[in-house]
């Protein structure tokens, strides 16, 4: 079956610094798909190739099975892009800026979905402002609705809540995944990582050009993410037990509580077991699962410590 | 690829059609400083060379002062205008980042050349043209070849259309953007012949005259409208033409390519 977008070898470097470094990755159709990284790790770059913003350097891009650069003029007409920095033309009012961008992808202007993109983004009582007028939070809604007037088939956002309040934030992810569900793919970049595993089916997180995970958003949580086992004893340890070491312990509640860290990978059942083995009477027991966002300080951390940049 | 593979259908002369309409939609929004502005220059000068100096001054035989600047001053109008349209319009997309919002969409490097080209000739015959209405104040021109001339001001027009492209894709900044226009157009304009025929220069100045491109065009558009010339309608089409169409290729070369639009 035909991929959304299809990414195979792809490299790119500004001025002899190599800011994509040899890339792949595919996105299906109807996904949500997150690309993740700190600053500099070139989500972006890589986001402006696709779009048609950056020259491609090396490799090949194909969005719907269509080569971007030899047949950009279906592949453009497919993409819809919030780009991170906020564009606008100050000339034009929103409604005459929507009309145009529909016309510059070839697309005659639909008053009914013009209309419905206004409404669903907020953008009715300012209609008649021209852009220079409009607020911060206003240009981000308008952005959208502009990425949006040709019904492209895969939208790119490149942290589009950047510096948007919290309603506004959870107002635009309601109708991201609204459209998701008309059938709209989804590549989305944002430093919001409880967003991003909100939101995404998939995760791909990239670091100084590398793509250094790439799985479904919960077994990159599950096979990451430490978890902490929270245990609630009947007698209370005075002493930390010898032989748990290895799972960083820590006594609470004057030696009632136990923590325990349970690494990646590792089964719960054979650290209870361990702890029976200990002769601890247990009352009662929690587990707590850490998140998207420990998991991308562990990788992008990890690689930092190893030297591999 | 069939376009029954896109949800929606596509129309492949919109993308120019859309971006012709927004570059005239964006001189006519500041049609204060886009149109007004230079027909009120146009006019001062036209009322300092057709009122006060036109009548005691005669640089041609069988003319007044008058009627030998107003081709001169139209053309200048012209010219200024073709180029600050498109210089300005793509330069401030490239400086303030809106260039993206162009290079994300299907429009071809031709269709983009072409409604920048237009837009901008569009400006540059309007200003000449109030120009030619409001000289007709101060003196009533023979229009010897009205096809001829309006063709020279359209391919001058063209010419510095896409000149303009060229300096706003390698202007760093706004005064580099306008050193082009004071320290390139505004000279070339007035030592090309606009307030005096060239024959009158002493050597070496005539001689240095002939290698200024301007001269071809200001002196072969006054020609077909006065029915005399410094040099043949041969030769200023050859000259113009060839420039112009030198520019094109190298305006398309760096669309084309993306140079210093897409990174």
């Amino acid at each position: 079956m035909t991929k959304a977008l299809q990414i195979e070898n792809l490299s790119k470097s500004f001025a002899g610094v190599q800011a994509v470094k040899d890339i792949s990755f595919a996105i299906e159709k109807g996904e949500i798909f997150g690309l993740l990284g700190p600053n500099g790790a070139g989500k972006s770059t890589t986001i402006n190739m696709i779009a048609g913003v950056c020259r491609v350097g090396t490799g090949r891009i194909r969005a719907f099975g269509y080569d971007n650069q030899r047949d950009y003029r279906y592949t453009r007409r497919m993409l819809g892009v919030v780009h991170q920095e906020i564009v606008i033309d100050n000339f034009f009012t929103i409604d005459q800026a929507l009309k145009l961008h529909a016309g510059y992808y070839g697309v005659k202007d639909d008053p009914d979905w013009r209309q419905l993109l206004i409404e669903r983004l907020g953008l009715t009582l300012h209609l008649n402002k021209v852009m220079l007028k409009l607020s911060g939070g206003l240009k981000r809604r308008f952005m959208i609705a502009k990425a949006l007037i040709h019904r492209p088939q895969l939208l790119i956002l490149d942290e589009p809540t950047a510096g948007v309040d919290v309603e506004l934030r959870h107002g635009l992810w309601d109708f991201v995944r609204e459209i998701n569900q008309q059938g709209t793919t989804i590549l989305l970049t944002t430093h919001y990582l409880e967003e991003a595993e909100q939101m995404c089916d998939r995760i791909a997180i990239m670091h100084h050009g590398e793509l250094i995970a790439l799985e479904r958003t919960h077994e990159l949580v599950r096979r990451l993410s430490n978890r902490q086992l929270r245990l609630w004893l009947e007698d209370p340890l005075r002493e930390l037990p010898v032989g748990l070491e290895s799972f960083r312990p820590k006594l609470k509640d004057g030696g009632r509580e136990l923590l325990l860290c349970l690494p990646a990978g590792e089964s719960a059942g054979n650290l209870l077991k361990t702890i029976c083995g200990l002769g601890l009477q247990i009352r009662d027991i929690e587990t707590d699962q850490s998140g998207l966002e420990e998991v991308f300080l562990q990788l992008t951390g990890m690689k930092e410590k190893n030297g591999e940049r | 690829m069939n376009d029954k593979d896109l949800s929606v259908r596509f129309y492949s002369w919109l993308p120019f059609m859309t971006l012709l309409r927004k570059e005239i939609l964006r001189f006519m929004r500041v049609a204060s400083q886009t149109l007004l502005t230079p027909i009120i220059t146009a006019s001062l000068y036209l009322f300092v060379f057709g009122a006060t100096l036109g009548e005691r001054l005669s640089v041609l035989e069988g003319f007044s002062y008058a009627q030998f600047v107003i081709p001169g001053l139209i053309l200048m109008g012209v010219i200024n205008n073709s180029f600050s349209n498109t210089s300005s319009s793509l330069f401030m997309s490239r400086y303030l980042g809106g260039i993206v919002d162009l290079l994300v969409t299907p429009v071809t490097p031709p269709q983009f050349i072409l409604a920048y080209t237009l837009a901008a000739m569009l400006r540059g015959s309007l200003v000449g043209t109030v120009v030619w209405v409001i000289s007709t104040l101060f003196a009533e021109l023979p229009w010897e070849a009205p096809l001829l001339a309006v063709l020279m001001a359209l391919l001058a027009s063209f010419l510095f259309a896409q000149f303009g492209l060229i300096a706003a894709i390698f202007a760093h900044n706004f005064d580099t953007l306008s050193m082009y226009n004071n320290f390139l157009i505004l000279p070339l304009i007035y030592l090309g012949g606009v307030f005096y025929p060239i024959s009158i220069l002493p050597a070496p100045w005539e001689t240095l005259s002939y290698l200024n491109p301007l001269f071809y065009l200001i002196d072969g558009f006054r020609h077909a409208i006065l029915g005399v010339g410094d040099t043949s309608y041969l030769l200023a089409f050859g000259v113009s033409g060839s420039i112009a169409l030198f520019l094109f290729c190298w305006a398309a070369w760096l669309i084309g390519k993306g140079y210093r639009l897409r990174t």
